[in-house]
């Protein structure tokens, strides 16, 4: 079977001492900056950049990787002990993780989070090997019209299943189309909304946007809070193995999870984070047994779900960029970055060209999971250990890492002041209860979006109704169509609403 | 009238601010027809989309009554005030600004400005802990940025350098 040659050949590749060094390497610092909260893949992976340039572009991928689905197991245990999200995409973590860590059930609660990874990451980086060939073929078939629809229906996608006002997350979005848009544009090389400052005409850089949203953003409204006790159970982890009614509880919760988060991974605006939102969401409209511990009150599946749904999701949100070239969220941008340095255009013709590159990443994401199992629940008191250490001292240095990350990628200090900007806008996003992941997404997806959709009515002669005429397009946009309809019927808005809210 | 829900009927002004001035933007560039879009054509049409999602948020802000009013709140400036200067700051000594005759600093001077400035913004100041740790992420900086991943950063300020 093919499957099977591709898979040898992966492995072939992964296991080389070189490689295998480089995956731990991403593991370790994955897991590191995923149990710090405040600083995230993104400002990670931004730093690490320029540092790829000497590495072959096998091991930077992977090392890279390694950073992205590594920081999934990290941000549970953080979301756990201190009821801090270790990274945005296990903020559903903390309801119930917290709540049984407060029972004194931490240890079971980080070892479903774990399995859970372990198990999804598995499971993913077989749907990533699996699926990735005939979405390539289907690919080649794909004209501009049919990116175009597809990145609809992503946006769609990633509004609709976000929490709070759907509107709202739309206006966002189209905000971030907008920003995306600054700079020269390629067509006619005219300078667009730049005010004559050269360093505007190359675009916003998104590694400035995002840490000035996402970093700083977050650090201010942390500090604005007033300060709260928060109990940090780092004595009381004993008993990691869970009992056997947890195990008969967790495992359809993982099962469930993993699914959800596969599938929401391969949406182009899905990943880590939409993964754990929704599955806590329909684990939370799963009807319990009786007797069960209700949600938000220390919920094993509450915890086993959405931990399973990031992890799967991390591994599976490379197939829009590998098959497609489409990042489907800001760190797949940045893989994007990392391709290009090496002279790697992403998109459907990788897998054919770079064979040894394509199979090698998802075998190392195998063998990557292996280590983080073996990092995360052996090793977990190393972990809890950093734990201990003080938000005031944390904070100045998480500071320092955005600065100096978004110096590195332009070497200019000119970022510098745009994340400062940045920052100030995430406080007031913040202040108005508007969301900036939407925003983000936008702002990746621009460029392509009007260049597609440039090309789509070129071809057309300006006939727009080329979108529907073609029938991969048309069934695209039906997709974004049914999901807004859906979330629009009045009886499933309210459930909606009702499985946002945090209790 | 009054505002229902103050977060989402400022939220809609800024949405239609923002919208309006890329659109007014846009007809400053040729706009082109849907065959041969010109550089105005894109952000002309999500500008005026813009516009009417946040005309839409803010009617319904208005409209639509919520529990508590969804008050904004009290905006805290101390810690947006202190990280953001020490981000300037950092930037500022870094790369050094001609226009006041400074010269670059380097990343040495600049970490130390940066923690010691951010390490304002929250709500213990402990001067002897900051000094300790500042030196620490410049031992640690050192290390890893210029030692190990090799990166091109100016460390020490350029009189001293040459």
């Amino acid at each position: 079977m093919d499957l099977i040659a591709n898979l040898s050949l992966g492995f072939g590749v992964a296991f080389t001492p070189i490689n295998l060094l480089y995956a731990f390497i991403g593991c370790i610092l994955g897991t590191l900056i995923g149990v710090l909260p405040g600083i995230g893949p993104v400002a990670t992976i931004a730093m690490l950049l320029p540092a790829t340039y000497a590495l072959p572009p096998v091991s930077a991928l992977i090392m890279l990787a390694g950073i992205y689905y590594g920081a999934q197991y990290g941000g549970s245990t953080t979301a756990i002990l201190v009821n801090l999200p270790g990274e945005s995409s296990s903020i559903v973590t903390c309801i119930d993780g917290y709540q049984m860590a407060r029972k004194g059930r931490a240890g079971p609660a980080l070892a479903a989070a774990g399995l859970g990874s372990f198990f999804a990451g598995c499971v993913g980086t077989l749907i990533l090997a699996a699926f990735a060939p005939p979405l390539t073929e289907l690919a080649f078939k794909f004209g501009p019209a049919e990116y175009f629809s597809l990145m609809i229906l992503g946006l769609i996608g990633a509004v609709v299943l976000a929490s709070g006002s759907l509107l709202k997350a739309i206006g966002m979005i189209v905000l971030g189309l907008l920003l995306g848009l600054v700079g020269t544009d390629v067509n006619s090389g005219v300078a667009r909304y730049s005010f004559d400052i050269p360093e505007l005409t190359d675009g916003i850089g998104f590694v400035a946007v995002a840490m000035g949203v996402f970093g700083y953003g977050e650090i201010i409204s942390n500090l604005a809070l007033p300060e709260e006790h928060r109990e940090v159970f780092t004595a009381k982890v004993q008993g990691l193995w869970p009992t056997k009614q947890d195990f008969k509880d967790m495992t359809p919760a993982v099962l469930r999870g993993t699914f959800l988060g596969s599938a929401l991974g391969i949406l182009p605006g899905g990943g880590a984070l939409l993964a754990s939102f929704a599955a806590y969401a329909l684990e939370k409209k799963m009807k319990g047994k009786p007797g069960e511990v209700p949600f938000g009150k220390g919920n094993i599946r509450g915890v086993a779900g959405p931990e399973s749904a990031n992890n799967a999701g991390a591994q599976t949100s490379f197939i829009p960029l590998l098959t497609l070239g489409i990042p489907p969220n800001a760190v797949m941008a940045l893989m994007v970055g990392a391709m290009t340095i090496h002279n790697i255009q992403p998109g459907p013709q990788v897998m054919t060209s770079n064979p040894e590159l394509f199979w090698g990443l998802i075998a190392s994401m195998w063998i990557g999971n292996l280590m983080l199992i073996v990092l995360n629940l052996p090793l977990i008191g190393m972990w809890i250990k950093l734990l201990t250490v003080p938000y005031r001292w944390l904070f100045p240095a998480i500071v320092l890492f955005c600065a100096i990350g978004v110096y590195t990628t332009n070497n200019s200090t000119f970022d510098i002041w745009l994340v400062a900007a940045f920052g100030f806008i995430g406080y007031a996003f913040n202040k108005l209860g508007m969301e900036p992941s939407p925003m983000m997404l936008g702002f990746i997806l621009g460029p392509m979006m009007e260049e597609n959709l440039r090309r789509a009515l070129l071809l057309s002669r300006g006939d727009w109704s080329v979108f529907v005429t073609r029938g991969l397009s048309a069934g695209l946009l039906v997709a974004a169509a049914l999901m807004l309809v859906i979330v629009l019927l009045p009886s499933i808005k309210k459930k909606r609403e009702e499985a946002f809210v945090e209790d | 009238m009054s505002i229902k829900s103050q977060k989402d009927f400022f939220s809609g002004v800024v949405f239609m601010a923002v919208g309006g001035a890329f659109a007014w933007g846009a007809t400053n560039y040729t706009v082109g027809n849907s065959a041969r879009m010109g550089p105005g054509y894109f952000p002309l049409m999500l500008g005026v989309l813009l516009a009417l999602i946040g005309a839409v948020v803010a009617f319904k802000a208005l409209v639509i009554e919520t529990e508590d009013g969804d008050k904004i709140g009290k905006w805290i400036w101390r810690p947006v005030g202190y990280i953001v200067a020490a981000n300037l700051a950092f930037g500022v000594l870094l790369g050094g600004l001609p226009s006041i005759h400074l010269p670059a600093m380097g990343m040495v001077i600049a970490i130390i400005a940066l923690t010691l400035i951010s390490a304002k913004a929250g709500t213990e100041f402990i001067l002897k802990e900051i000094l300790i740790l500042s030196a620490l992420l410049v031992v640690g900086s050192y290390v890893t940025f210029i030692l190990l991943l090799k990166l091109q950063i100016p460390v020490w300020p350029t009189f001293i350098t040459g």
